[in-house]
């Protein structure tokens, strides 16, 4: 099954039971309260999935590793292995 | 002269016989290049070094694309310098795509297992004896060099240049001449030029969009810097069909479908040295086209 099929699935799935729940369908009532916070369920996942979202990849950002240390060595072996190769006859 | 030969293997291994230990591996380096004249013997340099400091059997395969600035050229020099048991040309006429590149430099492959690099310097063979060390240890088919875990990461995000490619985060992870895109407009260029969070953003952005959809089991997906066995690349090569970036993606997603074990290893990822990228804004957009692709076929 593709990852797009499994999503559709999961999706079907989970709003099929949303909106039974909330049509009252197979004879399950359920009481005011738990209703008022389930038909506007999938508004709040959605705002909460975003908020995620945007607190992962911006703390991810901010506690990018630069290697600065990485650049530092290669400018340094860029210079050796210039030295070395018109050493051995490179022209470059 | 003798020195060649004493300045590449370590002392110890010259004097054991062949074969000491069960059949020697041999690793085999992809090297595509276009138009790195500049790079080429730098890289060549820093393998040899790398590899003759660890004493693994190498060799090191350089695919031109008919590069017109002469990139073979130098190659020839540095196959007269270092051998041609080590250093292979396998030259062609014209650009011809990455995926083509490699099943190319994998028929003169005597190694068994592959190494795919970028030979712009932004992946330093030093890493090489750990991706073939992880190997080892997990007896995996592929080993993936990651930006993303461990103290993995990226230099050159944060350095003002006059190129553009740090709004995209995604182009500094791949070998861009393998891209076929144009410059994006002079305004666009100086504008996005002092933005240089914006790297570190698309390309975080892009990797989280991309691990919620497709769930990939790896960290880093656009990265091109891997050890593979040598069967499992060309499998996976017949598999895949997507091109430049999407292509080093859909290889490992394909991988996981096959049930291939991945491993990886922190690397960091210095941005092109010399050379100029080819990129545009629209680079976003053909991401997103082959994410959304891989999404919906596999």
């Amino acid at each position: 099954m593709t990852k797009l099929a499994q999503w559709l699935w999961g999706l079907a799935l989970l709003g099929s039971a949303w909106a039974a729940l909330n049509v009252g369908a197979l004879g399950l009532e359920l009481p005011a309260p738990c209703r008022d916070v389930l038909w506007p369920l999938p508004a709040y996942l959605l705002v909460a999935a975003g908020c995620y979202a945007l607190g992962t990849v911006g703390y991810r950002v901010a506690t990018f590793h630069d290697c600065e240390d990485a650049a530092r060595e290669l400018q340094n072996q860029i210079q050796e292995a210039r030295a070395d190769l018109s050493r051995r006859g490179l022209r470059f | 002269m003798a020195s060649k030969e004493a300045s590449r293997t370590p002392a110890w291994s010259r004097l054991e016989p062949e074969g000491r230990s069960p059949p020697q591996n041999t690793y085999s380096v992809l090297l595509p290049t276009y138009n790195e004249r500049e790079n080429l013997p730098l890289i060549v340099w820093l393998l040899v070094k790398s590899f003759s400091e660890s004493g693994f059997n190498y060799e090191i395969i350089i695919i031109d694309d008919g590069s017109p600035d002469g990139t073979r050229d130098v190659a020839e020099q540095l196959e007269k310098i270092y051998g041609s048991d080590k250093i292979l040309l396998r030259p062609r006429e014209k650009k011809l795509g990455l995926g083509t590149a490699y099943i190319h430099g994998m028929k003169h492959a005597t190694g068994n297992y592959i190494i795919i690099m970028d030979a712009d310097l932004s992946h330093h063979p030093k890493f090489i004896p750990e991706f073939i060390r992880k190997q080892k240890e997990g007896n995996f088919d592929i080993v993936s060099g990651t930006r993303y875990k461990g103290n993995g990461g990226v230099y050159g995000w944060d350095l003002k240049r006059k190129i553009i490619r740090h709004c995209c985060g995604l182009s500094v992870y791949v070998s861009p001449k393998f891209t076929c895109l144009e410059f994006g407009d002079e305004s666009l260029r100086s504008s996005l030029e002092d933005v240089t969070w914006a790297g570190p953003v698309m390309g975080r952005g892009a990797n989280f969009i991309t691990q919620i959809l497709l769930r990939p089991g790896a960290s880093d997906l656009t990265g091109s810097f891997r050890l593979y066995k040598k069967e499992v690349l060309q499998k996976l090569i017949e598999k895949c069909v997507s091109k430049g970036y999407v292509f080093q993606m859909e290889m490992i997603v394909r991988a996981r479908q096959l049930n291939y074990t991945i491993g990886e290893v922190p690397i960091s990822f210095v941005d092109r040295v010399y050379g100029e990228s080819k990129l545009g804004g629209n680079e976003i957009v053909s991401f997103l086209k082959g994410l959304l692709t891989l999404f919906a076929t596999t």
